[in-house]
């Protein structure tokens, strides 16, 4: 039982990893590309790292891919406002329709 | 092999080549960079799939990571490029011979290591094992059986840094001016993690992946984190305390090995009771040093107090 939401929740988690992807090549601007990559991958990859959780028994692991997830989380939104800052101090206007 | 393993395998390569392709042939140096750090990535994912952590570990720390962040630093120094129109007929005719040439050398490469005797000297390190001291075989040959290749690596790493210095001061661009209030909150959550991460490598190198080079990178990125956030050397480290931060490795290893000389060895030859006390000692040394030069490859310079009195 558990290893089938373990795959189910990975193969949710590449949804998200794909939604992100193509939000990353169809979106018109730096922000709004930083927008849909960050949020889907944060939350896909806590998706997958749950999936693995599942797939082990080893508490030691799935504290590993707790700690991974929050990692990431920590590091990627603070890397996604340095980009989105960055861009604001070069000049460049957030993309209005 | 799995069909899927052989997929992922091939995929691998397939961006590698690409990547390497792109690092070469992309339109501006930027895109060049951040190619080559993908590619130091990807790198280590395939010294994973070749069951070799230990060169993964190094790859992604000093290939991937900070190598990419000292070419992104020269990057910042440099003028703009000016945007240089390529003569497209004239790129087809270099590729030529060097696409030639490249597949001459891969052909003659296959060549020699189909040549080489096939186990290599895998089973002349199991067999010495027992005399080595530690239980981690990467770790013996580095710093027990080829420990002369690892002094001479941290030789030339040091007199890199010596290299730097004797170029001029520190000319780490000045603090950054975007206010980014979550990088040093990051680096203050990040900061103790690295640390720990350094010495959990340096004693797991003893019996398992990891060791002096990757806790030295790891070391030497946190370090490189903190200075991006807008930390500074604190002047009491500076001069005589960070020379002997810097030398610390090179200085350890040379009295090891010239040490055991007075107890009736070889240079180099630990007898092998204190093997592992020995290689404790110079792997925490180099280790520290490894970082502490690598952050000094960073500040481009010889950190110094009249910088920290004009400010």
């Amino acid at each position: 039982m558990s290893t089938f939401a373990g795959a189910a929740l990975i193969v949710l988690g590449l949804l998200f990893f794909l939604s992100g992807t193509v939000g990353l090549l169809r979106f018109p601007d730096v922000f709004t590309r930083l927008h849909a990559l960050s949020k889907a991958d944060t939350l896909a990859l806590g998706l997958i790292c749950a999936g693995l959780a599942l797939h082990s028994d080893a508490g030691a692991v799935q504290l590993k891919l707790l700690l991974i997830w929050l990692l990431v989380i920590v590091s990627g939104a603070t890397c996604s406002s340095l980009i989105a800052r960055a861009a604001l101090a070069h000049g460049i206007r957030p993309w209005q329709r | 092999m799995p069909a899927v393993e052989m997929l992922f395998d091939a995929l691998l390569l397939l961006c590698m080549v690409v990547l390497a392709w792109q690092g070469v042939h992309a339109r501006n140096m930027f895109r060049a960079v951040v190619s080559f750090m993908m590619f130091g990535l990807l790198t280590a994912v395939a010294w994973v799939r070749l069951e070799a952590p230990d060169i993964a570990l190094a790859e992604a720390s000093l290939g991937a990571g900070l190598t990419g962040v000292l070419l992104l630093a020269t990057l910042g120094r440099l003028a703009p490029e000016r945007r240089r129109p390529r003569p497209r007929q004239a790129m087809t005719l270099t590729v030529l011979p060097w696409l030639a040439l490249g597949l001459a050398g891969t052909w003659v490469l296959l060549a020699v290591t189909l040549a080489l005797p096939a186990p290599g000297l895998g089973e002349a390190v199991f067999a010495a094992m027992p005399e080595a001291g530690v239980d981690s075989p990467v770790t013996a040959v580095l710093l027990n059986f080829r420990a002369w290749d690892t002094l001479l690596e941290i030789a030339v790493m040091l007199l890199a840094v010596i290299g730097l210095w004797s170029l001029g001061q520190d000319v780490l661009a000045s603090p950054s001016t975007l206010p980014a209030p979550s990088l040093p909150a990051l680096v203050r959550l990040l900061f103790p993690l690295f640390l720990l991460s350094t010495f959990y490598l340096l004693w797991r190198g003893g019996h398992g992946p990891g060791g002096a080079f990757p806790a030295g990178a790891l070391l030497a990125a946190g370090l490189v984190l903190a200075l991006l956030a807008g930390a500074r050397v604190p002047r009491r480290m500076t001069g005589a305390p960070m020379r002997w931060a810097l030398g610390a490795g090179l200085l350890t290893f040379l009295i090891v090995a010239v040490g055991v000389m007075g107890y009736g060895e070889a240079f180099f030859a630990y007898p092998p009771e204190h093997a592992s006390l020995l290689i404790a000692v110079v792997e925490i040394a180099a280790g520290l040093s490894i970082g502490v030069m690598l952050t000094a490859l960073f500040l481009g310079g010889e950190p110094t107090d009249s910088r920290s009195e004009r400010r």
